[in-house]
């Protein structure tokens, strides 16, 4: 990462030629390790194959990268302005998910576009982030400490979290809160209106519990304790922690990986894709992934502080914290730390969507980056 | 300005608080990974292994069951299959059809197989039809191309070359019940049979062999990708039968007619079973291949019984045979061959009246006359002056009453009932006229076919206590390696035995009211002996007697007698012996000798007691023959 000299006078207008002067290669070089690793993975998961995996993965990586490149060059006050109505598109499609969408994996996640299929929840987690950074670069330092303005923010997690509740899809709901506190946190909000919004939630978790869905009962129970039923719902989370445990410290190598290419254990291609790679590289190839978006953390935590525009701080911010959060939910659930959610590991997992809008996400910081010096007035358009 | 400061003050602070609490969950999941893939990774690794390695078995080829010249009597043929393995095949109905018209696959299996693939995993073969003739496979083998998925299987299955012939010796294998678990893994192999009775129960362990295993590696879905290890099993070992295939397929053929019928053919000295034919049989066969719920219905319920074998499980009144073993108790309790009795065609004992077979009675007989003449009232005094317990001792060193230990299950015991049985089983005192009645082997005497062998035998071998086999050696041993066996004395002397044998020869061979003459040999190297017996099921009330009404033509079949005959020959040198039991088939000489004649004189020319086939044994060592 390259530290750029402090510019002591804010930039109004980029030209386009300036901004891909801003481009950061190290951000883009970083990624695309991440990248790489993942389609290494998916060429392993297919039993030494391009196909069906690896290939189509690798499409939507170089799609995915080039709308990296148009999200970070974008002026970032066309982001603001709009932010609103992306994130208003996004509950549109979580509502006609609802209504219209495929059914897959025995909820309703997929909205189909002719050749396209799309997951809402998944673009949902940017356009949150999008929305909440735009409303708090808007109100003002005393502003936050009152409770009022904490009505319309709190409504913009809470209407998506209870949609994808409806789907059901626990992950992205856990991922929405998450990701919406964290900025609520960043903002400034005191801590214990935290406390207090935790506290309710515990006393919500009785009432939770009676709309969960048989199979998320069974998956939490489970993960309390997965030995009772080892053929039966506790199976993935045992078999992936047989896979973990077996790859010992250096690993099984390359494309050799018993538990996996076996198929004992499930999704290897996708949610369960960091087990293999711990099962075949061991505990040196898990390590080495998770410094990987360690760094990816520091760049985000970089930028963010460097930023001199709130909206682009918020943004960088969340989108990092957002990306982790995909990362340590992923990560947590393989090894048995937490009950199974559908939680991808960010652009090592196959799946369309999530790659996209993870790529989305770096867009957007990159993009903070781009316009770190860019002042952005409290309202939208003015400068 | 201040403000925006402020705010951007703030939001480092928190983003650097945010920061920590992320690099703390980088932390932890380290710390787990290090946990499962350090601290637990030997107990992981070991379930890892558990989980890719599968112990399959390999169940040895079952032993084969040999005559005593080394034919085949049970063995595995190979069983030619279709299966069809669904991954493989595009289209199953379509593959179907293409078979279809190779081989027929009618409509309702077709169904069977639908269910089959749509109930077990793409990869595990269905079978289509089973047991395919040569040429069924050479036309699948030839289309082989247009038929993916399509494969011919070789499976073993048990065959028994002489279809019923030998069924009851040999019994037959089915599928393992839950009661037959006894542990051993290879019994929960799917299609895995075992002997259900005969030969084939007795000696299940060693023709069973013991199994291989393989170690494969499978996948989760159990599919087998490669074979790690593999240790070859033990073959099941064969057994060699004493009995002579040929000599059994005669008597199986010679009483095949018969409704109810049992035969048996062993030699004296060494106590080989020769021929073991019980009437009805069944196709062994049939149950390998699995018998229907209707099949095994008509089995069980048939009341000729085909399933029981007679020889051993059949009980009889002896009838007349028995008297030779109360001529042996009369002549070693002293009485001389001599004694002699006026026979008037009945005797009057207190208020009863006890009948000879012949009507007008024998006049004055001797213990000679008596055999030969099957007088039945000579043998009602004999028993009288000898009593029922001293009848019952010799009947018992004759084998009878007891198990003969044969070596297949289902052996039943017969009874000789003394004063101390009758006072214990029935609680009432023993009479007089039972000992009449037991003197002709009528009553509360039974005895079954093999016993009454076993008592010809060991009458005619010189007088050593013969115990009938079915086994040359024990399985495993060469039966060329196996020793000789002696058999005990039975303690009578020659010369009773000696008369008793003249008697018989007279039975058979003395035109002067010899019971079976009409049945002798007239080869006189192969010419037999023995004694008729007629068996009565019903006794014969006197209003029948004085009507007439004694014909056994003129009775129900239920009603009628059982016939028997037991017979030895050559009648000098005394090497194979004879029990035949027809039941219901009226008089002993008439129904019984006949068949014995036959037997017996085939066994001679066969040599059957003889290992090598055509080659004629060295004359046994025993006894210097009957004294005539």
């Amino acid at each position: 990462m390259r530290i750029l000299p402090y510019q002591a006078v804010y930039q109004t207008e980029m030209t386009l030629r300036q901004r891909l002067w801003q481009i950061n290669w190290s951000l883009i070089f970083l990624i695309t390790v991440i990248g790489g690793v993942g389609i290494a993975m998916l060429y392993s998961a297919g039993g030494g194959a391009m196909d069906p995996w690896a290939s189509k993965q690798l499409g939507r990586f170089a799609l995915g990268l080039i709308g990296m490149f148009i999200v970070a060059v974008i002026d970032i006050r066309i982001w603001l302005r709009y932010a609103y109505v992306i994130f208003g598109i996004s509950v549109a499609m979580l509502i006609a998910v609802d209504v219209i969408g495929h059914i897959g994996m025995g909820a309703q996640r997929w909205l189909r576009f002719g050749p396209l299929s799309v997951q809402p929840s998944e673009v949902m987690k940017m356009a949150l982030v999008l929305a909440l950074a735009r409303y708090f670069h808007r109100v003002n330092i005393e502003d936050i400490g009152r409770p009022v303005f904490l009505i319309a923010p709190l409504a913009m997690v809470l209407a998506p979290v209870a949609l994808v509740m409806k789907q059901p899809d626990l992950g992205t709901a856990v991922m929405l809160m998450a990701g919406g506190g964290a900025i609520f946190f960043l903002a400034g909000v005191r801590l214990w209106k935290f406390a207090v919004v935790i506290v309710v939630g515990l006393a919500c978790i009785p009432i939770g519990w009676n709309f969960m869905h048989d199979y998320q009962r069974q998956r939490v129970l489970t993960f309390i304790n997965p030995e009772t039923d080892p053929l039966g719902a506790g199976y993935h989370i045992l078999q992936s922690q047989i896979a973990f445990g077996s790859g010992s410290v250096f690993g099984k190598g390359y494309l050799q990986g018993t538990q996996s290419h076996l198929n004992f254990l499930p999704e290897r291609h996708t949610d369960f894709i960091f087990t293999m790679l711990a099962e075949e590289f061991g505990l040196v190839g898990g390590l080495m992934v998770l410094l990987l978006f360690a760094l990816l953390m520091v760049y985000g935590l970089a930028v963010s502080v460097r930023c001199r525009n709130h909206f682009g701080r918020l943004l960088s911010m969340g989108v990092t914290v957002t990306i982790l959060l995909y990362v340590f939910i992923n990560t947590a659930m393989v090894m048995g730390l937490i009950p199974v959610v559908g939680v991808p590991l960010p652009l090592i997992s196959y799946g369309g969507t999530a790659m996209l809008t993870v790529l989305g996400g770096c867009g957007f910081l990159m993009n903070a980056y781009i316009h770190r010096d860019v002042r952005i007035g409290r309202h939208a358009g003015e400068s | 300005m201040k403000p925006e400061q402020d705010r951007g003050r703030l939001f480092t602070r928190r983003a650097m608080i945010l920061a920590g609490g992320q690099a703390l969950m980088f932390t932890g999941l380290a710390a787990r990974m290090y946990y499962l893939q350090v601290v637990e990774s030997s107990h992981y690794r070991v379930l890892a292994e558990e989980n890719r390695i599968s112990l399959r078995l390999l169940p040895p080829p079952r032993g084969r069951i040999l005559d005593r010249r080394g034919a085949p009597l049970a063995t595995n043929a190979q069983n030619y299959r279709v299966v069809i393995v669904p991954e493989e095949a595009e289209n199953i109905e379509q593959m179907l059809d293409r078979l279809d018209r190779l081989v027929q696959v009618p409509e309702h299996e077709r169904r069977r197989i639908m269910r089959e693939v749509r109930r077990r995993r793409a990869f595990v073969p269905v079978t289509v039809r089973e047991n395919l003739s040569w040429e069924e496979v050479s036309r699948i083998e030839v289309n082989a191309p247009d038929l993916p998925g399509i494969n011919i299987d070789v499976g073993e299955t048990r065959s028994y070359p002489f279809d019923g012939a030998a069924a009851h010796v040999l019994g037959y294998v089915a599928a393992v019940s839950e009661r037959d678990l006894t542990g051993d893994p290879l019994l929960e192999l799917p299609g895995f049979r075992i002997g259900k009775t005969g030969i084939e129960r007795q000696y299940d362990l060693q023709l069973r062999g013991k199994a291989g295993n393989a170690e494969v590696e499978v996948n989760a879905l159990g599919r087998v990708i490669r074979e790690l290890r593999r240790q070859e099993g033990q073959p099941g070992q064969n057994v060699h039968l004493t009995i002579d295939i040929g000599l059994q397929e005669f008597v199986a053929k010679r009483v095949g007619e018969e409704r109810r019928a049992a035969v048996v053919v062993m030699d004296a000295h060494k106590g080989d079973v020769l021929a073991m034919v019980s009437v009805p049989s069944y196709d062994p066969n049939a149950f390998n291949e699995g018998l229907s719920g209707k099949e095994w219905n008509r089995l069980i319920t048939n009341p000729d019984t085909p399933l029981t074998n007679k020889v051993i499980a059949g009980q009889y009144a002896p009838g007349s045979t028995f008297k030779i073993a109360v001529a042996l108790a009369a002549l070693e309790a002293n009485i001389p061959p001599s004694f002699r009795t006026s026979c008037y065609g009945h005797v009057q004992l207190g208020n009863q009246k006890f009948h000879c077979w012949k009507k007008g009675g024998h006049g004055s007989v001797d213990m000679l006359d008596g055999i030969k003449l099957s007088c039945d009232v000579y043998f009602y005094e004999l028993a009288k002056r000898v009593g029922i317990d001293r009848v019952s001792a010799m009947a018992k060193r004759l084998g009878m009453g007891q198990s003969l230990d044969l070596d297949i299950p289902g052996e039943r015991n017969g009874l000789i009932p003394t004063r101390d049985w009758k006072l214990a089983a029935i609680g009432v005192p023993w009479q007089l006229g039972e000992t009449l009645v037991a003197g002709i082997g009528q009553g509360y005497v039974l005895a079954t076919p093999l016993q009454l062998a076993v008592m010809t035998a060991r009458l005619v071998n010189g007088g050593f206590a013969v115990t009938p086999r079915l086994t040359l050696a024990p399985p495993g041993v060469d039966p060329a390696d196996e020793p000789p066996h002696s058999f005990p004395p039975i303690g009578v002397a020659d010369a009773s035995r000696r008369l008793v044998i003249q008697g018989m020869v007279e039975v058979v061979n003395n035109p002067q009211g010899g019971t079976a003459f009409g049945s002798r040999i007239t080869e006189k190297r192969f010419a037999m002996g023995g004694k008729t017996g007629t068996s009565q099921v019903r006794r014969i009330s006197l209003a029948e007697r004085d009507r007439g009404v004694r014909k056994n033509e003129d009775r129900p079949w239920r009603e009628r007698d059982h016939a028997l005959f037991v017979g030895f020959a050559p009648v000098d040198a005394p090497r194979y012996v004879v029990s035949v039991i027809v039941e219901h088939g009226g008089g002993g000489s008439k129904a019984a000798a006949p068949i014995a004649r036959d037997v017996l004189l085939e066994a001679q020319r066969r040599d059957s007691s003889s290992v090598m086939p055509g080659r004629i044994a060295a004359a046994p060592p025993v006894d210097k023959g009957p004294a005539r």
